[in-house]
This record gives C-alpha cells, sequence and structure tokens, in this order.
C-alpha cells in the first residue's frame, strides 16, 4: 500500500499496465517528456521508451481517430484530450466510430481503448478548462464512461478500462488531482466497471454523485448528520455507462428520499436519468421529490465558478429539503 | 490531366512503360473490372425493383479499384469509403457476403445493422465503413503505426473521394502519417463529384496531390481510367511503404458515370456533354483494346465473359432472397462484448410486446435479469 494523490494513482495504474501488457501505447498532446499538463504521464518516457508514451500533433479528432486504428490493429491505446473541454474535435470519432464500430460490423471489428481526460470546474480555468460533458458521452451507446473519485478507485477503474473490450471514456476529477490522498494497493487489481461504491451509509436520505462532487456531498452528509441527526446513504456512481441500475434503485428504496448532486446542467444532465429510473421503477418507495443540486444551464463560468458548483451548503440544503417534506 | 500518368491512351495504345504482368495476371485484372460492371448492373435492377435499399457505383471506376488493389498482399489493409466493395470481392469478400450485404439479411456479417453498400471483409483486412466522409482516413494512419510497431512490412492503402479531402480526418490523417511516416498509401479517387459538387469546387489548391507535399510526402496524379497505369502507380507506392520510407498519395482522376447513388439524379447538376466525353474514355473498353492487341482477350469474348459473371452473380442472387429472418435479439448485441443490464432489460420489454403481436420467432425470448 501507498499512500498517493489521484493523479499520482492514474500515473501508478499507466505503469502497472504498460509493465504488463507491451501493447499498451500512451499518446496525445504534451504527454511524453512533459509528462502531462497535470503530471498523469509523467516519467512514462524515460522509463518505457517514446515509442510507449509520445506526443502526437495538436489535433484531438487525429488522436482519437488514430487510436481507434490502433485499437483495431492490436494495440490497446491510451489517448489523452488534454482537458474535456477540447474533446469536441474528436466527438465524432468518439460517437460515430468508437462506440458504434462492433455493432455496425456485427461484432468483426472493436476499438479497445481508453480516452483519459480531466474534467470539471474549481481551477478557475473559465468556460473552456471547466466542463463536465459526461452526459453527452453516457447517451452513446457503445461507450463506457467512467469517473473515479478516490486514488484507489482511480487505478483500479483505470486498469479494469484498459482491459475492457469496449472503448471507454474515463473522466478524471481535476479538482480531486492533488486535493485527494489515500491507500492504494501496489501493482495490478482492477474495479470492476458497473457497481457502484457506497461511500456513507444511513437510512434517511439516499445522495448520489460522483468524481469531484464526493467530498463535497460526503462533507454535507457529514453536516447533516451532526447538525440535524439525518443519516445519509451516499453512493458514489463510478461508472455512468453502463449504470449499476439495480444498485441505484437498491439505494433508493433504502431511504424513499433522494438527492442527485453533479456539476454539470441540469437540464437532460446525468441526475435526469437518476430521477427517471426511480420514478419508473420504485415510485411506490418514496417519500418526497427527487431534488437534483446541479451546476446552472448556462455555459461555465469564471470569476463565480465557487457559485455554479454545488458545495456543501446546497447540498444541505437539499438534504434537509427531501428530509423535511 | 497532362501531368497525370499514363500508359494506355484512350483508344488503348501504350504510351509508357506497362508494368511486368504476365498474360494470366493482365487478364484477371480484366475479369475483375467486368466483374464489379456486371455486379452495379444487378444491384441496380434490384434497387429498382424494390429488392434492395441503396447502390453506390463503381461504375466507370473500375480501373481504379482493380489497379489500386492489386498489387496488395492479402494481408495488406484496404480502408474503405462507398465504392471500393468491388475491390475488397478481387481481394476475397465471398459474392454472397457482398450480395447479403446489400440485402442487409440475417446472413450480412454486420448482422444487417448498417444500410446497403457498407462492405466489411475480416479476412482480407477490409475493415467496416461509416458514411461519415474522411473518419477512416486517422484509422487507417493509427492502424498503419500499429503494423509498423510490430516491425511487420504490411502495407495500409486507405480509400477516400475528392470530397474527403476537405473532411478533418484527411488534414487530421495526412499530417499524423507524415510526422510518424507510417507505411500508407492514401488513395484519393477524384471521380469529378462528391454528390453534386464538383471535385473543382473542393479546393483552390493547384492539384489535390499538390497538398501531399506539405504533409511531407510526394502525391501523384494518375490516369484513374488507365488500370495499368493506377496498378504502377499503386505498386510503387506500395513498396516504397513497405520499404519504411512512408506514405504516399495518389489521385486517380477518374469519373463517377452514374448518380452519387441510386438515390441520386445527377442531370440536375452537370452537363450530358460531360458524361458523353468521358464515356469516350471508358477503362473497361481502353483496356478491352489493349488485351486484344496483345491476343489475351479475342473480339467478341467480352460478352461471353460477361454472360458467365451475369449467371455466377444471378445465382448468389437467388441463394441471398432465402435467407432467413434476422434474430431479434441483433437490436442489442455487439453493443458492447456483453449486453448490460439495461439493455437486457430494454430488450425484455420490447420482447413482451412482439411476442404479443406474433412478431417473435423462436430464439427471440427474454434474456434473463
Amino acid at each position: 500500500m501507498a499512500n498517493l494523490t489521484l493523479i499520482q494513482a492514474v500515473n501508478d495504474g499507466l505503469r502497472t499496465v504498460m509493465k504488463a501488457d507491451d501493447s499498451v501505447v500512451v499518446f496525445g498532446e504534451d504527454v511524453g517528456p512533459k509528462g502531462g499538463v497535470f503530471l498523469a504521464t509523467e516519467g512514462l518516457t524515460t522509463d518505457f521508451g517514446e515509442s510507449r508514451c509520445f506526443d502526437t500533433p495538436l489535433s484531438e479528432d487525429g488522436i482519437i481517430g488514430t487510436a481507434i486504428g490502433m485499437a483495431m490493429n492490436g494495440l490497446r491505446p491510451v489517448a489523452e484530450i488534454q482537458f474535456q473541454d477540447f474533446i469536441f474535435p474528436a466527438f465524432d470519432q468518439i460517437v460515430s466510430e468508437a462506440a458504434k464500430l462492433r455493432y455496425r460490423s456485427g461484432g468483426q471489428y472493436t476499438a479497445p481503448m481508453v480516452i483519459r481526460t480531466p474534467y470539471g470546474g474549481g481551477i478557475r480555468g473559465g468556460l473552456y478548462h471547466s466542463q463536465s460533458g459526461e452526459a453527452y458521452f453516457a447517451h452513446t451507446a457503445g461507450l463506457k464512461v467512467v469517473i473515479p473519485s478516490t486514488p484507489h478507485d482511480a487505478k483500479g477503474l483505470l486498469i479494469a478500462s484498459i482491459q475492457d473490450p469496449d472503448p471507454v471514456l474515463f473522466m478524471e476529477p481535476k479538482a480531486l488531482y492533488r486535493s485527494v490522498k489515500g491507500e492504494v494497493p501496489e501493482g495490478e487489481y482492477t474495479v470492476d466497471l458497473s457497481t457502484l461504491r457506497t461511500v456513507r451509509q444511513g437510512g434517511d436520505v439516499t445522495i448520489y454523485c460522483y468524481g469531484a462532487m464526493v467530498p463535497v456531498v460526503e462533507r454535507a452528509a457529514a453536516q447533516a448528520a451532526e447538525q440535524r441527526g439525518i443519516d445519509c446513504l451516499v453512493v458514489d456512481l463510478r461508472t455512468l455507462m453502463p449504470l449499476d441500475e439495480e444498485g441505484v434503485l437498491e439505494a433508493a428504496k433504502q431511504t424513499g428520499r433522494v438527492v442527485v448532486v453533479h456539476e454539470a446542467p441540469r437540464f437532460c444532465g446525468y441526475g435526469a436519468e437518476i430521477s427517471a429510473l426511480i420514478a419508473e421503477h420504485c415510485i411506490e418507495y418514496m417519500e418526497a421529490p427527487v431534488r437534483r443540486v446541479t451546476g446552472f444551464d448556462t455555459p461555465f463560468p469564471n470569476t463565480l465558478e465557487h457559485h455554479y458548483l454545488p458545495d456543501d451548503r446546497r447540498v444541505l440544503d437539499a438534504i434537509e429539503s427531501v428530509y423535511d417534506f | 490531366m497532362s501531368s497525370a500518368l499514363q500508359i494506355l491512351a484512350p483508344d488503348g495504345s501504350v504510351v509508357g512503360e506497362p508494368p511486368g504482368l504476365s498474360d494470366a495476371e493482365l487478364r484477371a485484372l480484366f475479369l475483375h473490372m467486368l466483374q464489379i460492371r456486371c455486379m452495379d448492373g444487378r444491384m441496380l435492377k434490384l434497387q429498382r425493383a424494390g429488392r434492395i435499399g441503396f447502390v453506390g457505383t463503381a461504375t466507370g471506376l473500375e480501373a481504379t479499384l482493380v489497379g489500386a488493389a492489386a498489387p496488395l498482399r492479402q494481408e495488406d489493409w484496404l480502408w474503405s469509403g462507398l465504392r471500393e466493395g468491388g475491390a475488397a470481392v478481387m481481394r476475397g469478400l465471398p459474392l454472397s457476403e457482398y450480395v447479403a450485404q446489400m440485402y442487409c439479411n440475417a446472413n450480412d456479417t454486420a448482422k444487417g445493422r448498417q444500410m446497403c453498400n457498407h462492405f466489411q471483409h475480416k479476412g482480407t483486412n477490409y475493415p467496416s465503413w461509416s458514411s461519415v466522409i474522411g473518419t477512416q482516413i486517422t484509422h487507417g494512419v493509427g492502424a498503419a503505426y500499429a503494423s509498423m510497431r510490430r516491425g511487420e512490412d504490411t502495407v495500409h492503402a486507405i480509400h477516400f473521394g475528392d470530397g474527403a479531402t476537405s473532411s478533418n480526418g484527411f488534414h487530421s490523417g495526412l499530417n499524423f502519417a507524415g510526422v510518424w511516416k507510417v507505411p500508407a498509401v492514401f488513395v484519393c479517387t477524384d471521380n469529378g463529384w462528391a454528390i453534386s459538387v464538383a471535385s473543382s469546387a473542393q479546393t483552390a489548391a493547384s492539384s489535390f496531390a499538390a497538398k501531399a507535399p506539405a504533409y511531407g510526402f510526394p502525391g501523384i496524379e494518375v490516369d484513374g481510367n488507365d488500370v495499368l497505369a493506377c496498378h504502377s502507380a499503386m505498386a510503387e507506392a506500395v513498396e516504397r511503404a513497405r520499404r519504411g520510407e512512408g506514405p504516399t498519395m495518389l489521385v486517380l482522376k477518374t469519373y463517377r458515370m452514374l448518380g452519387h447513388s441510386s438515390s441520386d439524379d445527377p442531370t440536375k447538376y452537370r452537363a450530358d456533354e460531360e458524361v458523353e466525353a468521358w464515356a469516350k474514355r471508358d477503362p473497361i473498353a481502353r483496356y478491352e483494346r489493349y488485351l486484344m492487341e496483345r491476343g489475351v482477350v479475342a473480339e467478341g469474348e467480352r460478352a461471353d465473359l460477361e454472360t458467365q459473371l451475369l449467371a455466377k452473380i444471378d445465382a448468389v442472387i437467388h441463394e441471398q432472397e432465402a435467407a432467413p429472418p434476422m434474430a431479434l435479439k441483433t437490436l442489442v448485441e455487439d453493443v458492447y462484448a456483453e449486453v448490460p443490464y439495461h439493455l437486457r432489460r430494454e430488450y425484455n420489454e420490447f420482447i413482451a410486446v412482439a411476442e404479443k403481436l406474433g412478431h417473435a420467432q423462436p430464439g427471440d425470448g427474454a434474456f434473463p435479469l
């Protein structure tokens, strides 16, 4: 066991699979000698050579398109998109090609590949270094969407994603890169793609969250317990597609009161899917309307980002409102 | 066209250095060209009869397909656009799979998921193609990188049309290919038209071939109605790639004699005179004259060969008309390696209704949840 930050755990995960599997190649913008703008790939070019970790020309479309071709021809590409905000030039390659290849070819061709990308706000990055675009991708059949919130899960989910037979969008909460630390096992281990994690047990209110919102929700849940004696069940979804639907419904039934938290905009956001699932499959267990605490349906701001992002006070307010309903 | 590589003049006379092919090899090229023309004709008839939905013909482009595919080895990859299906058949795609794909039936290796005219053949490295223009270019470059990294001498032929030279994939693909020096040959078939937009309206560059040097490798114009010129240029580019000397772009200048597809009426946007002028440059007639001169094909033999080819194609069509119904579970299979919980549930909701309506076959039943 080592006590690592989330970004160190990502680096450790990459090293672990690169050691075990010579077909794993890591590439993107500035990921080579520089080690990436956040240093996720630090030291990989030195330790594994330029044929295993390398810089590409500055084209997201080219990075993802060539990654698909590599995956179709025996490599296991791990492509980095420097900020999730920059992924849209590659949207077509991800949505029309990587995600649809297995289906359209009747299983004859596949694209087992991982796209790593830092997402989310909290770094004063403004409109184009802060977005949370998970809903665009979770809506895409054929793609898996994974978001870790702890160093342990970052490594285990990343290894599982690289070994997975399908394309995975691995979204890393950049706000947590260096702000969370935790025990990370040495060597290879995986965390199942499609199993949620229960962060905190409780019987009064269920809170669904993922990524950078998990520590925010944990703080709010602690305050709810301390100030009001409300016991929250906190669920970290971890894999948005495919979702652990049975786990989600089970958690809703346990309390009958639900809050969903994400920093992405609300309209057609991931919380809408959670709300709809609950409405369709276990409305009879519900004691209160589902509350969503989310970013605004606006572009991402800069100076007022701390108001845009859900914080523990807004989450606590939602907990109290469903509890008191 | 004056600068384009030409070996056979439109009248079939030799004006360049023919590739060193045996008579049998020369004859095989002719048969492949005839087969493409025959397949196009039959598919169009099936479409007009309402048996299949869509055809994107290669009529007029036969020399480009056959000439550019012939120099490839079995293990080389051919990344296609809409019109390269005939090259796939030439390299080993069974005619039955070609026709099954046109029918999008239960025998189709793509399980009827793609619309007509979207072929694939794993056995000869002819990958599944999407309808989005230019996206296969970067795939071919990435796959060529993978071949190179393993130390193989496999070459990737990456086909696209004049319209695709305006796409993101063209720029990204050629740029990455030049930087990585991958074993690829870009085959741009300039057939004059991207649906209704003339190739002259795609770029202000002096030619499509002129773009390649900007990416650090040669671009070569070839008379795309001259199968020997296409063969010769491709053979040289393939060998250059195999030797590790990097990519080449060939621009095969030809003409799409029919509409963009069976859904298109080209008389709305182009002049009859233009079509008639290109008809005089027909790639099959030109090559036939050369082969007759050389004694490889006899006068009048073409009609017999076409009769034989059509009989073969018709027999396959009859087989495919009798394909079994599509298994309904293919609706949700192959989205992921395993069918996930939410798709099993969605399917089960659907099949409950389908069974009530009598639309389900044995084997279509629910998934365990």
